[in-house]
């Protein structure tokens, strides 16, 4: 094996090998700069990040210079082939989380996402304990009897009930 | 001189809403009724006096007297008059000032009425809207005074009311700042107007609930004397908040109309507990149950009033630190705090006397259905409220900023309005007291299956995502159910009284104007959603930069940039620079469009006016986002394709008409019942009755 890898022959065409898959190589990253990001390109990311300085606007449609420039870096980043989340990560590190829509999922921030969904289940729990403390037990005595008060202190109901009986009528 | 005098103006009236507030307090200890009207006629007198202190801030903003801070801040010599007078409300002491005043209108009007047998509730609704005006007038005077002048003294510039020191002079800047230009578009001159005539009218309701809970009258009086203030406040909420979204979406060049940005959540919030107010008010009207829930709702709605204040005027949204530097954050935090202490107490001191009358029968009544309602509406706001206070809690616990945006709010909201839409679809049908899944099935099933074809042709022509079917679905079923609504109703009317079509309709609506009112809301509801989950779902945009003759391709449009022209205006001080583009659809011209952008020079701020192109099925948004000065051969456009967003728009008309309807008086004071056969004929019965 020695051998062969030292004769003169096969040296040289491995040398040639490799310089041609180096040139292969500065030829496709030469052409992938040629065809600069797009504005869409862009703008998607930009759509996910916030405006660092004004509040509460996204840095796509963020009308300011230095947002402009922002988007050039994003721009030049997408040149560099550098991929989406490494540009983010790249302006949570330069900018903090404030530029993320969302807060990052960790620690404190948790409770952005927790509390809501907690306290509608707690409200909805309430709700249906409640409905079962109304219709179980007193409304067999109290019965019919308020029915009828309900219906006569009501003109709309007795306005339905009369429209449904129009209605069965006809048919 | 008119500063001291418009300033005098506010420190009388002051004092006139405190002793209005004192002598109805010491009327009712003293059981003296002198008193008390004395009471009234000073906060009467509080209209009169805030309009002359307005007539002369007024009087400052259109002469240009930018010796005055808040003139100089808000105007300048090159805007129109009637931008001069609408600046009023452009700032912070002006729009604090506007509160005040149109609170002192409103209760003005409330302390007109005839009292009779309500005359107990008469103080205490003076004292609750006293308090309230006292807080804002009392910002103006000690925090943020639309009278305060520029004064000079070595060389220094300091803002003040009264001379600093002896010596200093007067001092009267050339030229005033301007009002921002985007706050110069026709919909900002009416969006804050309307947004706080709905929030000052919610104070009304609030005052009401106060007197009910203190004078221990907690039958439904209050919510019955107080139903068209609450409408009328939901009424100008919502436009306000329509306005603000189209304005928005005119103005703020992102093709949008709606960013979950606190500003606007703070107007959302109180407009969430109203509409389930409106909702469970009814159920305390018809079943005597809820009361307590009620008092919760409209307590809650008058803090978050003055939370959604507080929020935009603070500066808290910012920066937590920037609350602490602003003097009324703290004073506006503290006052929230005592209401809603004081309100809580009232409440708990009241609670076993605000017992149901009835009991709850079926989870599918209506009243059951108008409490999960509810519940889907206290969810939004928990989600609303908390994606507003979590930033700032962040910073302040963990010192980090964070951004709570968009994807939080539609994440968390989408279900619930998806369940508002299912609520509002079988509520309406749901008998009070007890209906069954029978019942319910027996009315629901055609409009069902309406929807469920409606589903099936769209997934088949229009789209597969299964967000905007869900969605189709239940706005189908809304309109199926609710239009059949209007057509039973007509139908029976036909049948019984012999009436063709359209009298039956026009008839039938005009004996009940709440409830069809309230469903023409429903399908404008319906309507709007349309837009949203246009918008939401469909909206695809592009941007690039063409030369002139070439074109940008988005859906179905292809825009053909064809010149560009840039001029100044020098009265107005803007610059324009106004571009035209060919819009194609399909390959056919279908017209030009002008995106433009104005530059302000006073401001030195930039307004992107988009060119749109609206028909029912979308709207082709086209911005001007950048141009080369020299050879004006290059521009940038951004591209947006709004799929069904005018039905946005096109709801939000018919919901003002519905609420006009709703809000107008039935001719009876009871329904008239539509007449059954065996009484047809008997006109005098029916009259009777």
């Amino acid at each position: 094996m020695k051998k062969i890898l030292e004769s003169k022959t096969l040296r040289i065409t491995l040398y040639a090998l490799l310089f041609a898959v180096l040139t292969f190589a500065a030829y496709t990253t030469a052409s992938a700069q040629d065809t600069a990001p797009t504005d869409d390109e862009v703008n998607a990311i930009a759509k996910q990040l916030f405006c660092p300085v004004c509040e509460n606007t996204p840095l796509d449609v963020c009308p300011t210079e230095a947002c402009r420039q922002w988007r050039e870096l994003i721009r030049q980043m997408l040149a560099e082939g550098k991929t989406e989340q490494e540009i983010k990560d790249y302006f949570v590190a330069n900018y903090g989380a404030r530029v993320l829509s969302e807060p990052p999922r960790t620690g404190f921030n948790w409770l952005v996402y927790l509390v809501p969904p907690v306290l509608i289940l707690a409200g909805a729990f309430a709700l249906f304990n409640a409905f079962r403390e109304w219709t179980k037990p007193k409304s067999a005595e109290a019965g019919s009897g308020q029915d009828e008060e309900a219906g006569a202190s009501s003109d709309e109901d007795d306005y339905i009930q009369r429209l449904e009986e129009e209605l069965k009528n006809r048919k | 001189m008119f500063a001291e005098f418009g300033f005098g103006v506010l420190v009388i009236s002051f004092i006139t809403t405190i002793y209005s507030g004192f002598a109805a307090f010491y009327g009712v200890q003293k059981k003296s009724a002198s008193l008390v009207e004395s009471a009234r006629r000073a906060q009467l007198l509080t209209f009169p006096l805030l309009t002359i202190a307005a007539g002369v801030l007024i009087y400052m903003l259109v002469n240009s007297q930018f010796n005055v801070a808040f003139v100089y801040e808000v105007t300048s010599k090159s805007m129109p008059t009637y931008l001069k007078v609408t600046a009023w409300w452009g700032g912070q002491a002006g729009s604090l000032m506007f509160w005040a005043w149109l609170l002192a209108a409103f209760t003005s009007a409330v302390t007109l009425r005839k009292w009779d047998r309500d005359i107990e509730f008469l103080p205490w609704v003076i004292i609750v809207s006293s308090v309230t005006l006292t807080f804002f007038i009392g910002m103006n005077l000690f925090f943020e005074n639309p009278f305060t002048r520029f004064w000079q003294i070595n060389g220094q510039i300091i803002p003040s009311m009264f001379a600093p020191m002896a010596g200093a002079e007067l001092f009267t800047p050339q030229d005033g700042n301007g009002l921002n230009p985007l706050l110069r578009h026709p919909g900002m001159v009416i969006h804050p107007p309307m947004l706080y005539l709905g929030f000052v009218a919610y104070v009304i309701p609030y005052a009401f609930a106060i007197a009910a809970l203190v004078t221990g009258r907690t039958d439904d009086r209050w919510t019955r004397i107080t139903r068209r203030w609450s409408l009328w406040a939901w009424l100008f909420l919502t436009l306000g908040l329509v306005l603000g979204g189209r304005w928005a979406y005119d103005v703020l060049g992102w093709g949008g109309y709606w960013g979950w940005d606190p500003v606007e959540i703070a107007a959302f919030m109180p407009w969430l507990t109203g509409t389930a107010l409106l909702h469970s008010v009814m159920i305390q009207e018809k079943r005597g149950m809820l009361k307590h829930w009620n008092m919760i709702l409209v307590i809650l709605t008058y803090a978050l009033v003055i939370f959604g204040t507080f929020l935009t005027r603070s500066g808290v949204l910012s920066s937590v630190h920037s609350f602490a530097n602003s003097p009324i954050g703290p004073f506006f935090m503290g006052y929230v705090a005592l209401t809603l202490i004081v309100s809580a107490a009232l409440l708990i001191k009241r609670w076993p006397e605000l017992r149901a009358e009835t009991e709850m029968k079926s989870m599918l009544s209506r009243e059951a259905l108008f409490l999960f309602n509810n519940l889907l509406f206290m969810g939004i706001l928990v989600v609303c409220f908390w994606g507003v206070i979590s930033p700032l809690a962040s910073e302040l616990f963990t010192g980090t900023k964070i951004t709570v945006g968009p994807p939080y709010y539609e994440r968390a909201t989408g279900p619930l309005f998806a369940g508002l839409l299912f609520l509002m679809a079988v509520a309406p049908l749901s008998a009070w007291g007890l209906s069954t899944v029978q019942t319910l099935g027996r009315v629901i099933w055609k409009s069902a299956l309406v929807a469920v074809v409606v589903t099936a042709l769209s997934s088949i022509f229009y789209t597969q995502n299964v967000y905007a079917l869900i969605g189709f679905f239940l706005i189908t079923l809304v309109l199926a159910t609710t239009i059949n609504e209007f057509w039973r109703g007509a139908a029976a009317r036909m049948h019984a009284q012999k009436e063709n079509f359209f009298t039956a309709l026009i008839r039938l609506m005009g004996r009940n104007h709440r409830r069809y009112g309230g469903y023409i809301i429903h399908i404008s509801m319906a309507l709007m959603a349309i837009g949203i989950l246009g918008i939401e779902i469909f909206q695809v945009q592009t941007q690039g930069t063409v030369a002139a003759g070439e074109s940008l391709e988005l859906a179905e449009y292809r825009v053909e940039y064809r010149e560009l022209a840039s001029w100044d205006d020098r009265g107005a001080a803007v610059n324009y620079t106004r571009s035209v583009v060919d819009i194609y659809e399909n390959g056919v011209y279908i017209g030009q469009l002008y995106p433009r952008i104005d530059y302000y020079y006073d401001s030195q701020q930039n307004m992107t006016i988009p060119g749109q192109h609206a028909t029912l099925k979308d709207d082709l948004y086209i911005l001007l986002v950048d141009w080369q000065p020299v050879s004006n051969s290059g521009a940038t456009f951004k591209i947006y394709v709004n799929p069904l967003v005018n039905w946005l728009w096109i709801g939000s008309f018919t919901f003002l008409f519905g609420l006009i309807f709703a809000a107008w008086p039935d001719k009876d004071p009871a329904d008239e019942p539509v007449r059954r056969k065996v009484s047809h004929g008997n006109k005098q019965a029916s009259a009777a009755d």
